[in-house]
């Protein structure tokens, strides 16, 4: 029997670049080949995996600036300006969350990236016209900095250059 | 370093997926025309400077039966360190950024159970006696995590 729990935080660690990748994993964790390409298929179909593959930094790649827009949308129209936010290239997520009233009006947010923050502008114009939204209520958050737990790392969201990586003090 | 041509087709055709064989590699070769041994190595080299962040799967959280939420709070600017050190010292605070608005800190909160969360944003809020709002998703509409260079 395949142990889970030692499977899934051995596969978070990443897959060992080796020229036999599952049968290494399947040595970390006492466990066969066979039986480990088994389990990662059934947690694909399950969905307990959403996708296997490479995660890229998308500001290393030149996508160095990203926003959260979120939106005051009412009720009847949340489902199909969710769906039309969505099919944009530059968008990357597009979710119905809570609001908070009187505080936080917005109840639909989604993540912009473009390559600085006048890209990203541009992007958020062309949704606005595309889905026709022009008067809601909406807000844009730019992020200027942001930590990674893991590593314990500091990066400057807007400066990804070789000097914006920073340990944590 | 600039990206190689072999780069950017393996950095395109790996998001999505990656082959689930004893050998996955020599798959990969004929389907990216790229010798497996090169493909090892640009991944090694792209994870090495830092294009890469990980290779490997992405869980879904509330599927395996954990708890998620995106959590915000408005921190004084004299406390944001401050305030930091304290939120990224839970260890289910997955990644925190800095905003500019009046809701200044967003973080996302990963936990074990769902029941954790909310136990978690309590610890939180003592600890530091400001509000954390609790924006967990309601419905998904788009998802996708795929860049293409």
């Amino acid at each position: 029997m395949i142990n889970e729990r030692s499977l899934i935080s051995v596969l978070q660690k990443g897959l060992p670049l080796v020229s036999h990748p599952y049968a290494e994993i399947a040595k970390q964790i006492n466990s066969s080949e066979d039986e480990v390409l088994n389990y990662i298929k059934l947690m694909q179909e399950k969905g307990d995996i959403k996708r296997f593959g490479l995660v890229v930094r998308h500001r290393k790649l030149g996508y160095k600036s990203n926003a959260m827009v979120v939106w005051d949308i009412t009720e009847e129209k949340v489902d199909a300006l969710g769906e039309c936010f969505g099919r944009f290239d530059f968008v990357t997520l597009s979710y119905r969350r809570p609001r908070h009233l009187p505080d936080w009006p917005y109840n639909l947010f989604c993540m912009i990236h473009g390559k600085d923050r006048d890209d990203v502008k541009r992007n958020l114009e062309l949704m606005i016209k595309s889905c026709d939204v022009a008067g809601v209520n909406h807000e844009i958050l730019f992020s200027t900095r942001c930590f990674k737990q893991r590593g314990a790392i500091y990066i400057n969201c807007d400066n990804d250059d070789k000097n914006t990586e920073r340990a944590a003090v | 370093m600039e990206l190689h041509e072999h780069d950017r087709i393996i950095i395109n055709q790996l998001q999505g997926g990656f082959p689930l064989c004893a050998d996955p590699w020599h798959e990969l070769e004929n389907t990216l025309n790229i010798p497996a041994e090169e493909i090892i190595s640009r991944i090694e080299r792209m994870k090495t400077e830092g294009y890469l962040s990980r290779f490997g799967p992405m869980y879904h959280a509330e599927k395996m039966g954990g708890g998620l939420t995106l959590a915000a709070m408005k921190v004084d600017k004299s406390r944001y360190d401050e305030v930091t050190d304290i939120v990224n010292s839970f260890s289910e605070v997955a990644h925190n950024y800095e905003r500019e608005h009046e809701l200044n800190m967003w973080f996302v909160i990963a936990t074990e159970s769902p029941e954790q969360v909310q136990q978690v944003i309590s610890e939180i809020e003592k600890k530091t006696d400001i509000r954390v709002y609790n924006m967990p998703k309601k419905q998904e509409f788009f998802l996708n995590l795929k860049f293409e260079v």
